[in-house]
């Protein structure tokens, strides 16, 4: 994993740990053993919410920043992917072997819907 | 005439071997092998498909088909005979052909834009562990392992896969993935899944794909029980496949009958085909794609 990789995965747990929409300052501050500039913490943040991954609003003059989906969702959303499970997929990964029994698709399900509703709602806001 | 009733031809033979061949066992003691022959077949399937129009098209003009085609576009004078009908025909063909090649590129597009996000989101939740430097583990209780292809291509397993088998076992899984990775195994998917997606009714095609999916699988464990134990990635297979209880509804990937088949293999170790059998078998194959090539491009 790269620098940018990095610093993207850590400004996403300070997101997830905070839970409410956060401004660059308070990602900063929770990252100052790290000593970042606000510029690259802003930077990170860009670059998050253009690959859909954190959403942004204006509050005042400053963007609040939050993440799209939690972090279970995100990992659902990787097991659906890895298990086929989505339906009408070119094979885009290739794995092991299948191995799912119905009650934990379900629950796997649950959590890609809630994702996609989530970003829907994305969505119709903005 | 000479040209349609050659492509004909070739077009049944390739469709009648189809059957025989998914069914055929001798095939997995050479996976590669396999492989290259189901490839073969399938862009000697299609290319007369195509030819086979466009040959029916142009057959008033009594040349061969470049020539036919470059008087036609050249809009020199019509031969007698040359109807409506015909025109419809050759632009069936052509159509067919855009259909194919559009087909492939929406395909990989959608492929290409799955991986990206896929990756994306790894980067934010997905683990490294100095034990298996280069793999990464994602935090979920399923037993999950899997090779996101690529350039870069990157090895996944779940926690869950790592609760429920042994080091030695998760090495033959990671040794499985990892063939798939190297050898572009998604590469060698992609054409069949785009035709399949383009043609879903045609159950010949599904025979194919299913086909080369599970020779994909037996040559990534040829190589697993290569560098690791037979015995180690059986008991993996078993294992990881063993919570299968109802086949989820959608899912393409492997089926039970798939993995019991690849434990047959395992279990029986038989010996690669001899190597002149091999080399039969492609040379075979390069004839059959010959046909149709020295009909459209010569």
């Amino acid at each position: 994993m790269g620098r940018m990789g990095e610093l993207e995965r850590a400004v996403m747990e300070v997101l997830w740990d905070r839970g409410e929409p956060c401004v660059v300052r308070d990602v900063v501050s929770v990252l100052a053993e790290r000593n970042l500039a606000y510029t690259t913490v802003m930077t990170v943040l860009d670059r998050l919410t253009k690959k859909g991954l954190v959403r942004r609003q204006l509050d005042g003059r400053a963007w609040r920043y939050e993440p799209v989906n939690t972090r279970a969702d995100y990992v659902a959303r990787l097991m659906l992917d890895a298990l086929d499970l989505t339906g009408d997929r070119p094979a885009a990964l290739t794995r092991f072997a299948q191995s799912v029994s119905s009650p934990e698709v379900e629950v796997l399900s649950e959590a890609l819907e809630r994702a996609v509703r989530h970003r829907t709602d994305d969505q119709g806001r903005s | 005439m000479n040209a349609t009733l050659h492509l004909l031809v070739t077009l049944v033979l390739c469709t009648v071997v189809v059957r025989p061949l998914a069914r055929a066992r001798w095939v997995w003691r050479s996976p590669r092998t396999g492989i290259l022959l189901w490839q073969m077949l399938m862009l000697t399937w299609v290319l007369c498909a195509v030819g086979v129009a466009v040959a029916i098209g142009l057959s008033p003009y009594g040349r061969d088909i470049p020539t036919a085609l470059s008087s036609w576009l050249g809009g020199a004078p019509r031969p007698a005979g040359f109807t409506a009908l015909h025109v419809v025909v050759l632009v069936t063909g052509f159509a067919m052909a855009a259909g194919l090649v559009a087909a492939l590129a929406w395909s990989w597009i959608r492929v290409v834009r799955i991986r990206r996000r896929h990756r994306d989101i790894l980067a934010l939740v997905a683990r490294e562990d100095e034990e298996l430097p280069g793999v990464l583990i994602l935090d979920h209780p399923l037993t999950v392992a899997y090779c996101l292809p690529g350039l870069r291509a990157q090895v996944v397993v779940s926690s869950g896969a790592l609760a429920a088998l042994s080091p030695a076992e998760v090495a033959a899984v990671l040794a499985h993935e990892q063939t798939h990775a190297r050898e572009r195994h998604d590469l060698v998917l992609l054409p069949f899944a785009a035709l399949r997606r383009l043609l879903p009714r045609i159950r010949l095609v599904g025979v194919m794909a299913e086909a080369v999916a599970l020779l994909v699988e037996m040559r990534a464990d040829e190589c697993a029980c290569r560098d690791q134990s037979p015995g180690l990635l059986a008991t993996a297979l078993r294992r990881v496949s063993q919570s299968a209880v109802v086949p989820p509804p959608g899912a393409i990937g492997i089926t039970d009958g798939a993995v019991a088949a690849r434990l047959a293999r395992i279990d029986r170790a038989s010996s690669p085909l001899p190597l002149l059998a091999r080399l039969l078998l492609l040379l075979g194959g390069v004839v059959l794609v010959s046909t149709p090539l020295s009909f459209l491009v010569v």
